[in-house]
């Protein structure tokens, strides 16, 4: 089996029992990230790091002094800040700027043991849902349509490019409406977007604080379990996680769901829905059934809105966010002559934002000026709560929600769709970003274009453990072969 | 009531003040810098307060504890949730292009302090709120090379704004109302007061309206006043402004205006068209703060005694008059003085501390612009100096020259002064009788023409005797003795 094939769970087995070695596996990735430089999912590269710490891991290993991630060679989405290391938020704004500070589950990576191979490519600033906004180039998925070139989705494209075609055995991916499950959903991994205040925030560049999600992109629901474990827990860095135990996911993975109830919310059922994503849906929900859960339609009248009260919270809190890049302190700063600091800040933040981004700051700023913020902020925020009860009631009837991760299987940028369409793109993961609930995107089988295709599985707060199980049995019932060298074709 | 007068036009004016006040505190409002005054440029600084990407706010809680003891000290209600909002513009002394404030939701509202108006009558003045934001950082423009440098260490300071309602009716009121608020904050502890060090600040909104009418007028914002004195001048000038506008049949703009120092005039800074939208909305990356249950009672029952209250009870245990009273509890370190001196002094004579402070300590501390807590002489040593004089040990004129020896660093204590110095008071009967026998001796004259009918020369007697003494006879026992040897 080719070292790049392997599982976290069988790396670690290896590992343990110094049947390869960490030095060879991260060579290993390195050599593939080399091999599949064309697919442009890394802004930075840092293998000499990666091999060093693999050094250190061979070390531990020797002594029996393995950490829980030991060795295993993942990617950082390049909106975690790494000490030392540039972090860009893929934008000309960041181009240059190296962090002095570790982020919260960066370190707690580095800190179990990982050998961390890059910084991965995404949407600008994390805005957009394909990873054509990145200021260092569009990333490629490894899944093509017939030829065609497709995106991996985003905002963690990078991330789940790396992943699907075994340039790293894991990724940190972010969410804030979608950006960890729909690149999963469109690259046949499993990604996992915790509740909101399970990990730290801290050391994320901002889009949206009230939404952003730190989480894992990986290929298996084993691996996903293990990485959530090791970057959750409270942080007194960052006030918003909560004080909530953490507990070893792994020990629920495959156990009965017997009468546990599963809900199909009628409001999901759309006609922008692709008909196979649809059939997937019925299917999954009937094997479901079959292994003794109870299938409960459910309804979330509001969840129409859920697009809109996006698209207002969360440019109005990036346009806030994003203030902050004024070419004053750090990173860009236009070079263009200027004579006045209102000039600087023009000049600075046009020639340093991408159209994406210039465009929601435009949107947020307005919607948070006095003649906007009743109307539109206040009215989102209400509606906001709105959603969140109606989720609340829901779980009272039902313990997880099963929808589609997404519309369809991941698309070319030639497919010419409106900047709507692509915003129609998070139609199915806004609603549980803005509840703030444990949601997860799990490949349960392919189209007529052998594209992978995703489902959803969202879970009361804190209650990673019975999303987990249900995804669990998701993956023994899909059983979706996600093997990086079959994806490209080796 | 006072009136601008122009023409035959006459004004009553609205004054609200917004008091911008530095926490003491160790740290930030949300990092954990130092919050020292006068270091190094940007040594005081965290990745938080330069506004570094991913940097997040973590509540200081000792600033809170600060704010709820203030807002107490203004009789206001402490409110249980309150909520951070982000405040927006654009300036290079602000890192993260928001300040952190709480437009909304304050964590005090709805208070009032006491001042004395003109007439010396007591009147309130509403607090209509106080809420906690960060302070901005510095600028400093390099002329020589058009540059500009920013300093951060101020950056993220917790400041206290409190916001009173238009019920200040004079630029006499609005000093005491300065003045009084300057005294509780320092009283409790919570900012030092110094407006010289920009530490307190201040804000003036004015409107005027004809006299008798209730209909307020349009206002202006008065920014940048730094001491007393300036406010008064601010709203002498201000009001006068506006009043001849007014009078002129025009209109007052609703406007921010910047005050000058210089020239102690005001001007545009900011019409109502460029007014800024500053976008608030409520910080998402801090959660409402929820005081603990508890918190509040706790911070009360640690309370100083608040100078209002510390008049009343020293007119009625020290027997103060009102004047004196209210010069001893104008400040908290005046205050404690007092009482730490009048705890030891002999029959706990208050009055006479009182005196012995107003007339000899506060004219040597002023002149050379000392505070109190800085003087040489101790209370308990002023207690001991005061006994000696009410134990008859030495007379007040002696007493004097003791104080004066004491303040300019002779560390003795009062009594080994007076014991070193032999000035001692001469009690001693005999002693006395001895020196007026021999000047009754040496001037038959003066005798006979006092046992005459010249009684007015029994001051002469009583003179040449304590000059005899050096000052130090007893000049009761002299009267006594002089009186009974003359006949």
């Amino acid at each position: 089996m080719k070292l790049t094939d392997l599982t976290i769970t069988q790396a670690k087995d290896l590992l343990k029992k110094k049947e390869i070695s960490a030095v060879e596996l991260t060579k290993a990735y390195i050599e593939n990230m080399e091999k599949y430089k064309g697919l442009n999912a890394f802004v930075t590269e840092t293998p000499e790091i990666a091999l060093e710490q693999a050094k250190i891991a061979d070390e531990n290993i020797a002594m029996d002094k393995a950490r829980e991630l030991e060795g295993i060679p993942m990617a950082i989405k390049d909106l975690y800040c790494t000490k030392g290391v540039r972090t860009t938020a893929s934008s000309k704004m960041l181009e240059n700027f190296v962090p002095e500070y570790e982020s919260t589950v960066s370190k707690k990576l580095l800190d179990a043991g990982i050998t961390m191979l890059g910084k991965t490519s995404m949407d600008e600033f994390a805005m957009g849902s394909t990873n054509l906004t990145s200021y260092f180039g569009e990333v490629k998925n490894p899944y093509k349509r017939n030829g065609e070139d497709l995106v991996p989705g985003g905002s963690s494209g990078g991330s789940a490019a790396a992943v699907a075609s075994g340039m790293a055995m894991a990724a940190t991916g972010s969410d804030t409406g979608g950006s960890i499950r729909q690149p999963s959903s469109f690259c046949g991994l499993v990604g996992m977007k915790p509740t909101y205040g399970r990990a730290s925030r801290y050391g994320m560049v901002a889009f949206s604080s009230s939404l952003d999600c730190p989480g894992p992109i990986t290929r298996t629901v084993a691996d996903s379990a293990l990485f959530l474990k090791v970057i959750s827990g409270l942080d007194e860095k960052d006030p918003t996680t909560a004080p909530k135990e953490v507990i070893d996911w792994t020990k629920v993975l495959g156990s009965s769901i017997k009468g546990l109830k599963i809900g199909i919310p009628e409001e999901y059922k759309s006609d922008k829905l692709n008909p196979e994503v649809q059939k997937f849906w019925d299917e999954r929900a009937e094997d479901l059934k079959k292994l003794g859960a109870e299938i409960v339609n459910i309804s979330l009248p509001h969840t129409k809105y859920s697009l809109p009260v996006y698209y207002i919270i969360a440019p109005a809190e990036a346009s806030s966010n994003l203030a902050r890049y004024d070419g004053v302190k750090y990173g860009y700063r236009t070079k263009s002559p200027y004579h006045s600091l209102d000039e600087m800040y023009e000049l600075t933040r046009t020639e340093g934002f991408g159209a994406e981004v210039k465009k929601r700051l435009l949107i947020g700023s307005t919607i948070l000026t006095e003649e906007f913020y009743e109307r539109s902020y206040l009215k989102a925020l209400k509606t906001r709560r709105i959603i969140c009860e109606e989720f609340e009631e829901a779980f009272k009837k039902v313990d997880v929600i099963l929808t589609p991760s997404t519309t369809g299987a991941a698309f070319s940028k030639n497919d010419k769709l409106s900047p709507l369409e692509v915003y129609l793109n998070d139609i199915y993961t806004v609603g549980s970003s803005l509840a703030g609930l444990p949601s997860m995107s799990i490949p349960v089988g392919k189209d007529k274009n052998g594209l992978p295709l995703g489902l959803q599985v969202m879970g009361r707060k804190f209650d990673e453990e019975t999303v987990y199980k249900v995804a669990s049995q998701l993956e023994l019932i899909s059983q979706f072969d996600n093997t990086p060298s079959k994806v490209m074709g080796e | 009531m006072y009136t601008v007068k122009v023409k035959d036009k006459e004004y009553e004016m609205n004054i609200g003040l917004e008091i911008h006040c530095q926490v003491i505190s160790e740290s930030k409002l949300f990092s954990a810098s130092s919050t020292k005054f006068g270091a190094q440029p940007n040594t005081h600084v965290s990745f938080f307060d330069s506004g570094f990407p991913g940097q997040l706010p973590v509540i200081n809680k000792y600033c809170i504890e600060q704010a709820i003891k203030t807002g107490l000290g203004l009789n206001a209600k402490i409110n249980k949730r309150s909520v951070f909002d982000r405040k927006h513009y654009f300036y290079a002394d602000l890192p993260t292009g928001y300040q952190i404030t709480q437009q909304f939701h304050p964590i005090v509202s709805d208070g009032w302090v006491e001042i004395t108006d003109e007439d010396g009558n007591p009147k309130k003045i509403r607090i209509e709120k106080l809420h906690v934001e960060q302070d901005a950082g510095k600028l400093n423009h390099e002329l020589s090379s058009n540059k500009s440098m920013v300093d951060f260490n101020r950056a993220g300071v917790a400041l206290m704004e409190i916001v009173s309602k238009p019920d200040i009716s004079s630029p006499f009121e609005a000093g005491e109302y300065i003045k009084k608020m300057r005294s509780i904050v320092r009283y409790l502890g919570t900012c030092d007061g110094n407006m010289d060090e920009g530490s307190m600040r201040c804000d003036i909104n004015i409107s005027l309206r004809e006299k008798g009418s209730d209909k307020l007028g349009t206002r202006t914002e008065t920014k940048n006043v730094n001491s007393v004195r300036f406010a008064i001048q601010a709203i002498e000038y201000e009001s006068q402004r506006q009043a001849e506008i007014l009078a002129d049949g025009g209109k007052i703009d609703q406007e921010t205006r910047l005050f000058d120092a210089n020239t102690g005039t005001t001007r545009t800074m900011r019409s109502k068209e460029n007014a800024i939208d500053y976008r608030y909305f409520p910080d998402p990356d801090i959660m409402p703060l929820i005081l603990e249950e508890g918190l509040v009672e706790r911070i009360k029952a640690q309370m100083p005694e608040l100078p209002d209250v510390k008049k009343k009870r020293f007119m009625e245990e020290y027997k103060l008059s009102e004047y004196d009273a209210n010069i001893l509890t104008s400040e908290r370190a005046i205050a404690e003085y007092f009482e730490n001196a009048v705890a030891k002094v002999k029959d706990n004579d208050g009055k006479m501390v009182s005196n012995w402070m107003q007339s000899e300590l506060f004219a040597v501390l002023n002149k050379e612009a000392k505070d109190i807590v800085d003087s040489p002489i101790k209370p308990e040593e002023l207690a001991e100096l005061i006994s000696l004089i009410k134990d008859g040990t030495i007379s007040g004129k002696i007493a004097k020259d003791v104080f004066k020896l004491m303040y300019e660093g002779d560390e003795k204590s009062a009594i080994k002064i007076v014991e070193e110095k032999g000035w001692k008071q001469v009690s001693d009967t005999s002693a006395i009788e001895k020196v007026i026998d021999d000047l009754i001796a040496s001037s038959p004259d003066n005798v006979n023409a006092y046992k005459a009918g010249k009684v007015q020369l029994f001051g002469w007697f009583v003179g040449q005797t304590l000059k005899a003494m050096k000052g130090q006879a007893n000049p009761q026992i002299v009267n006594e003795i002089l009186k009974k040897k003359l006949g």
